[in-house]
């Protein structure tokens, strides 16, 4: 087991900067979830780790060991892909005894080692089926159990939950982190889905455009976005745009919005507000002025959409729709075109500078 | 209702008529073979007198024994290469690939007396000469395009992944090729190993170019019996070619499905 350390590393194909000067580290033993949209480097990134790819400049490091010109086969790592790639002519259980066999392990020590894997990922009566003869969800465990078998010093994973059904996916969410914890493995998790990766990760990466946007804890980057995209790509955020004030910013109309977390960003300079649209109140009324209560806007209901246990509103409010999430306490469910008041607190308010 | 099982009763009385524009003349001549009369004269006599003869047959024999063994050697050879280049063809890109690709095709279109003149011409130019060499290398030239078509078009349907995730495992380039990219494209080797059997075995125009009077194949040998006189023996070993030619499409034809089930 080791961490993962990338160091200023780039990789351009032709004219496209698919990795511009990416640095993280990766601590051993931990969950790590690259996250970003299609095109962000994110994939890119996993290859240039595994190995199937050589970065142009930059330095990457596993277990403290320079590996940027060392081919996949030699790296030690273990890796789970998108669509599984399980040998379609070999049995369950030659497929995960592969790594072993081909590094000429003895048929006795493969055949416990192979039974161990299976029985890991809870397929331990599986081994003489063929690939197709399994379910999704079962091919998954196949594949996990093939990368982890070799006692690989790192497990890449490459959206090895897309291809599977919701139910099945948050299932396989909880299992893959059992595993993980379970082995202690240093895991980097390729993903677009931020609730995966805000539920399964230690830490999160977001790329966009081949760099690395912000990287932390998942509570500190959906708390603390950095960027607009940060904000809007981790979970939904209402963004006001304006002027820094020093203690927040001033909107165009004048209305100013007390900000406490976050940038701090010189009076005067372009800067942006994220609210998270649960942190917002929303009444028919004035609320009680309150320091909690601080900022405080008036707009008017445009749509509700009802959601079991909440209620998402869509607000118009001077040309802008914000969007408000209420708990179903109980509270009466106010109607579309209502007038409303929506309020919350400096604290629930990160002040972005302006990119 | 009537109309329907007319053109039911019409498509099947189509799919006899064409069988028998197929089969009919194979079948006379095999049914001949069997036929005592050196004359196809009826009534149908039964004898195996020229299968007899035929095995007296020096000529015809080691001109038969030269066709397998230049078939076989042809098959081992373009099969081995054909795959190698398909597995370079899929795997790396470089310069003058696509030229390459191209320029693999118009040899199957090309009309074999014209390939078989230009083999002539080279192949006394280089000081190769005719003979069962000559016969061999033509053949292997003649088969390496097909085999390469067949094992391209199974490797289409490979998943680059596979052999990522072998790699990723700590497979070298021979593991993964021997034990991931092999298995797959299998059945394409072995329908292009078949292909190329059958170009060599039924090769007449390149083989009677390339052949000399001692070293020839049983086709070229067939033609030159048909032109002194035609014997019964001609269509005992026929006979036997067109069971032994069928045979082989025939497990072809079982190869390419397994190919396109999985």
């Amino acid at each position: 087991m080791a961490g993962v350390q990338v160091a200023n590393v780039s990789r351009s194909f032709g004219a496209h900067k698919a990795l511009d000067n990416v640095s993280i580290d990766f601590a051993d033993g931990g969950f790590y979830a690259l996250l970003g949209p299609s095109g962000s480097g994110k994939t890119t990134l996993l290859r240039q780790i595994a190995g199937f790819d050589f970065p142009d400049a930059g330095r990457i490091a596993i277990g403290g060991e320079s590996v940027e010109r060392v081919p996949v086969e030699k790296r030690r790592i273990g890796m789970v892909f998108q669509n599984y790639a399980l040998f379609p002519n070999m049995s369950v259980a030659d497929n995960v005894a592969f790594g072993l066999s081909v590094r000429g392990e003895p048929k006795a020590t493969i055949a416990t080692e192979v039974q161990r894997a299976l029985d890991l990922v809870q397929l331990g009566k599986l081994g003489g089926r063929k690939p197709h003869q399994l379910s999704g969800g079962q091919r998954q465990r196949v594949a996990l159990a093939r990368a982890i078998v070799t006692k690989p010093r790192v497990l890449l994973l490459d959206e090895p939950l897309g291809a599977l059904d919701k139910a099945l996916r948050v299932d396989m969410q909880i299992e893959l982190k059992r595993i993980q914890r379970e082995i202690g493995i240093t895991t980097i998790f390729v993903t677009h889905d931020q609730e995966e990766a805000l539920t399964m990760s230690d830490r999160i990466g977001i790329l966009r455009d081949g760099r690395l946007v912000q990287e932390g804890p998942p509570e500190e980057i959906y708390d603390r976005p950095q960027s607009e995209f940060a904000a809007t790509f981790l979970g939904d955020a209402n963004i006001f745009r304006g002027d820094a004030t020093g203690s927040g910013i001033k909107l165009p109309d004048g209305t100013t919005i007390a900000a406490s977390t976050g940038a701090s960003v010189p009076a005067g300079a372009k800067a942006s507000c994220a609210v998270r649209p649960e942190r917002i109140r929303i009444s028919t009324g004035a609320a009680k002025p309150d320091p909690a209560n601080a900022n405080m806007l008036t707009g008017q209901v445009s749509k509700r959409i009802f959601a079991g246990n909440n209620s998402t509103y869509f607000v118009d409010r001077d040309g802008q729709t914000l969007k408000v999430i209420v708990q179903n306490t109980g509270a009466e469910r106010l109607a579309e075109g209502q007038p409303v008041v929506l309020s919350w607190s400096p604290d629930s308010t990160v002040l972005i500078a302006a990119a | 209702m009537a109309t329907t099982r007319t053109i039911e009763w019409l498509g099947r009385f189509y799919i006899v008529l064409l069988l028998g524009f197929l089969y009919l003349p194979i079948i006379i001549m095999a049914a001949m073979s069997f036929n005592a009369s050196p004359f196809y004269q009826l009534p149908f006599e039964w004898t195996t007198d020229w299968y007899q003869s035929l095995w007296q047959n020096d000529q015809l024999i080691a001109a038969t024994w030269n066709s397998i063994e230049i078939a076989i050697i042809t098959t081992l050879i373009s099969t081995v290469l054909g795959s190698m280049a398909s597995l370079a063809l899929y795997r790396y890109e470089f310069r003058g690939k696509k030229v390459l690709q191209a320029l693999l095709f118009p040899p199957i279109a090309i009309p074999w007396l014209i390939t078989g003149t230009a083999m002539l011409i080279f192949f006394f130019g280089v000081g190769i000469g005719r003979g069962l060499v000559a016969i061999l290398l033509g053949h292997v030239a003649l088969a390496l395009p097909y085999v390469i078509v067949v094992v391209s078009a199974r490797l289409q349907t490979f998943a680059p992944e596979l052999e990522e995730a072998a790699r990723s495992l700590g497979a070298n380039q021979w593991q993964v090729t021997m034990r991931v990219t092999l298995p797959w494209i299998m059945p394409g080797v072995i329908a292009g190993g078949l292909f190329a059997f059958a170009v060599s075995f039924d090769q007449f125009v390149v083989s009677y170019f390339l052949s000399t009077p001692g070293q020839t194949t049983l086709p070229v040998e067939i033609y030159a019996a048909i032109r002194k006189g035609f014997t019964p023996e001609i269509n005992a070993v026929s006979t036997i070619i067109i069971v032994v030619s069928m045979a082989l499409m025939l497990l072809t034809a079982r190869f390419f499905k397994f190919g396109g089930e999985k």
